[in-house]
């Protein structure tokens, strides 16, 4: 297929990822801030949520100071920065509409109705409770994903589109882990809870269900709570969709699938580090230190979507 | 105005093929009529049948008003318009041919030299150039406008890139969805195979001696204003839509970048002007060209639909003459009607129209769109004293034409049912053969005693109904 077909693809399954991760984010934040925790804390949440992001600059250069209002308008409605939700599905519209004859019409008019609805749900998200926007960014984009998969030809087309949606999850998901474990180290030791073990609970559950998670957690681990299995869980787990190996292993499968002559070091490079999940224990991970692990783990999966897109997506002129 | 021919009524009775679409809509609730045009334009908007619009509000899209009343044509008049589609469009094909060979018409003095050789569309490149089956205009859409009973006139031709197809296309779908039971009652001829005709057509002037050949679509873009015409087709027919950046042109051949490496293009159905194809051959600043192009079109290489300077026959300047071109070229009599038209160049034409701007519509010569047009009867005495300085400055670039009264058809507008002016734009394709689907785009002016129909001013659109004997 076209190259730059399959960029439009990649590109557009991306960006409804990442608009349900955002709101998955920006829920959980809504959430924990119902905790009781320190103002310094609440101030935190917020401002990680805007690190995962990498757009406190952006941010700064705009309001005075970090308020939950301010902070979900940015992420939500602010279309001067490419990562708010409403640019980020916007932008998954405009690259379905650039390749829309490839897509079926289904999956099309699905995008595009997603886009329509968004722009009368903007005026109003702030009307009640914002969480009910985020609950319908993330029913669209199960949507959008559960069509391209029910709907599509299984051919390269497909392949790109899946490789789009698992290479910017595992990078989500890492992103929300680093930042929320360093927090969590933090928030124990100066918060209001009498009980530490009782502030992780609320903690880590409200990251679990934020990655619809919690249910899973319990039917796996049946045992309490602690910050070593929901990074155990959201790393490691095979079988669990949003755990980095789940996406790599995606990845793996979808890249597999559509290299031929090209793209032979790329599919290695995944394999490596798809392998290298694989075969890690948690506890090593710890001892070595998790933000230095994913950092790297972050630095890898940059350097795979670059790989991919020299490769495949904009190939330099023959 | 005129008094203008009315589609559906003659002197305040239906008429016969009118009768069962009159009664049944008579019998329709006007509340359940709304309905089905609210869920019409939800479903454009949904499905993104839009296009771009220029100017004031750049980059915004807008869906182009669709009215459910059809606008019905006889077989018996159906078969007329074709015979005429199909001789007029040889004979611009055998034209295109001519001039870019013998000039044979020029040197029987039927059309004058300097018509063409001082021409903006006129292209030196092609000058000699063999194109597969000598087809220049292979997609052809030809305006017609009806004036009375049986009395269909060319009002232009569009040979260069026309659009409205899938309007055409997706008019005709939506009419199914939201009237099925219209179609038990009308004999209605099928067009839904217009994009497998496109194919076959494309396929048939592929290079000598390419037995598979690969055909690709090329847009200019996502904010053409066509764009989803151009996507709509290469999905239709299951071919590449292509942007200039995706071409590249090695060892005198074209080929696209895809995942799997270069592969080669056999005919690019082109939906981009001849001036922003290749910068090395034309405009220099066009990134939405390859560069290299031409080149190997000239030899042989790759066919381009249309061909390169087919322009110089769809002039306004040169619409006067098709007629005489029928005669020239196939002896035979021009079975549709040209407008009369007054060609400013010529200072008696000249001095007519002048004295005549309030009753006649002028055209500029190389305008398109609805764009740089009077039509005299609608406009101010300033708008006229305005364009009538435009004339005598440059009286080479305009033509002028009686007002024509355009025939009406009922439309729902704000305060009910009432007639409204429109045109028919049959799609005429030519490659070994000629063929096209019955009927075509019919478009309405909106706007009441409006005559201009485009789309960029505010025209709206109609299922077309050729019925089967």
């Amino acid at each position: 297929m076209l190259s730059r077909t399959a960029d439009h693809l990649f590109w557009m399954a991306r960006y409804t990822e990442r608009a349900e991760n955002t709101a998955r984010m920006l829920d959980l934040n809504v959430q924990t801030a119902m905790l009781p925790q320190t103002p310094a804390a609440a101030r935190r949440g917020w401002c990680s949520t805007l690190g995962i992001c990498e757009l406190q600059h952006a941010y700064n250069a705009k309001y005075p100071e970090v308020t939950a209002r301010d902070v979900l308008d940015f992420m939500v409605r602010d279309t001067t920065h490419a990562s708010s939700i409403a640019s980020c599905l916007r932008a998954a519209r405009e690259n379905a509409r650039a390749v829309r004859g490839t897509l079926t019409n289904e999956v099309w008019e699905t995008l595009n109705i997603t886009w329509l609805e968004m722009q009368n749900k903007l005026d109003r998200v702030f009307d009640g409770d914002p969480g009910q926007f985020f609950e319908w960014v993330k029913h669209r984009s199960h949507l959008s994903r559960g069509v391209i998969f029910g709907t599509m030809l299984q051919d390269e087309a497909l392949y790109f589109t899946r490789l789009g949606t698992f290479l910017e999850r595992a990078d989500n998901t890492a992103r929300i882990l680093d930042v929320k474990f360093h927090d969590a180290g933090r928030n124990t030791s100066e918060g209001p809870f009498r009980d530490e073990h009782q502030h992780d609970y609320y903690y880590w559950a409200a990251i679990l269900r934020s990655v619809s998670a919690f249910e899973i957690y319990r039917k796996v681990y049946r045992d309490a709570i602690t910050a070593e299995r929901v990074v155990d869980l959201l790393m490691l787990r095979p079988d669990m969709p949003r755990s980095l190996l789940a996406c790599l292993s995606e990845v793996v499968r979808n890249l597999r699938a559509a290299t031929a002559d090209t793209g032979r070091d790329t599919l290695r490079f995944a394999g490596k580090l798809h392998a290298e999940l694989k075969f890690a224990h948690i506890d090593d991970i710890l001892q070595q230190g998790l933000h230095a692990y994913l950092t790297g783990f972050l630095e890898c999966v940059y350097e795979l979507g670059n790989r991919v897109s020299r490769d495949f997506l904009v190939p330099a002129a023959a | 105005m005129p008094t203008f021919f009315d589609e559906m009524y003659a002197d305040g009775a239906v008429r016969d093929h009118y009768r069962a679409y009159e009664s049944w809509l008579s019998a329709q609730a006007p509340q359940a009529i709304a309905a089905k045009r609210a869920e019409a334009d939800l479903i454009f908007r949904r499905v993104g049948i839009t296009f771009a619009v220029y100017g004031n509000e750049a980059g915004t899209e807008r869906v182009i008003p669709f009215d459910i009343v059809p606008r019905i044509i006889t077989a018996q008049e159906w078969t007329g318009m074709q015979a005429g589609l199909a001789q007029r469009v040889q004979a611009l094909n055998m034209f295109i041919h001519d001039i870019y060979h013998e000039q044979n018409i020029m040197k029987a003095s039927i059309v004058p030299p300097e018509q063409i050789f001082r021409n903006a569309q006129y292209r030196p490149e092609m000058q000699g150039i063999t194109v597969a089956s000598d087809i220049y205009a292979h997609i052809a859409g030809i305006d017609l406008v009806r004036a009375g009973e049986g009395e269909f006139y060319v009002l232009e031709d569009n040979l260069r890139v026309p659009s409205g197809v899938s309007y055409m296309l997706e008019d005709r779908k939506m009419m199914m969805r939201l009237f099925p039971e219209l179609f038990a009652r009308y004999p209605v001829a099928p067009v839904e195979h217009y994009p497998d005709m496109l194919l076959d057509n494309l396929r048939s002037v592929a290079p000598l001696g390419v037995s598979d050949p690969t055909v690709v679509i090329m847009t200019p873009g996502m904010y053409n204003s066509a764009y989803f015409e151009h996507a709509f087709l290469a999905q239709q027919m299951g071919v590449e839509l292509v942007e200039g950046q995706d071409l590249f042109v090695n060892d005198n051949a074209v080929y696209m970048r895809t995942t799997r490496g270069p592969k080669r293009v056999d005919v690019i159905y082109r939906r981009i002007d001849d001036d922003y194809l290749d910068p090395l051959a034309f405009r220099a600043d066009s990134t939405l060209g390859v560069p290299g192009l031409l080149s190997v079109y000239r030899a042989g290489r790759v066919t381009l639909a249309n061909a390169i300077g087919t322009g110089v026959a769809d002039d306004k300047s040169i619409y006067p003459f098709v007629p005489e071109m029928i005669r020239f070229y196939l002896s035979e009599e021009p079975i549709l009607h040209n407008v009369p038209t007054w060609q400013c160049r010529r200072k008696e034409d000249l001095a007519h129209v002048l004295a005549h701007l309030p009753e006649l519509v002028v055209k500029e010569v190389h305008g398109a769109g609805g764009y740089g047009m009077l039509v005299g009867p609608a406009s101010s005495k300033a708008e006229i004293e305005n364009f009538r300085r435009r004339i005598v400055a440059h009286p080479d670039c305009y033509i002028a034409q009686p007002t024509l009264a355009l025939s009406a058809c009922p439309t729902f507008v704000e305060a009910g049912i009432a007639p409204r002016h429109i045109d028919l734009r049959p799609f005429v394709l030519s490659g070994k053969t000629i063929s096209m689907v019955p009927g075509g785009l019919t478009r309405v002016a909106l706007k009441a005693g409006s005559l201009v129909v485009n789309s960029s001013q505010g025209g709206g659109t109609k299922d077309t109904w050729i019925l089967e004997n």
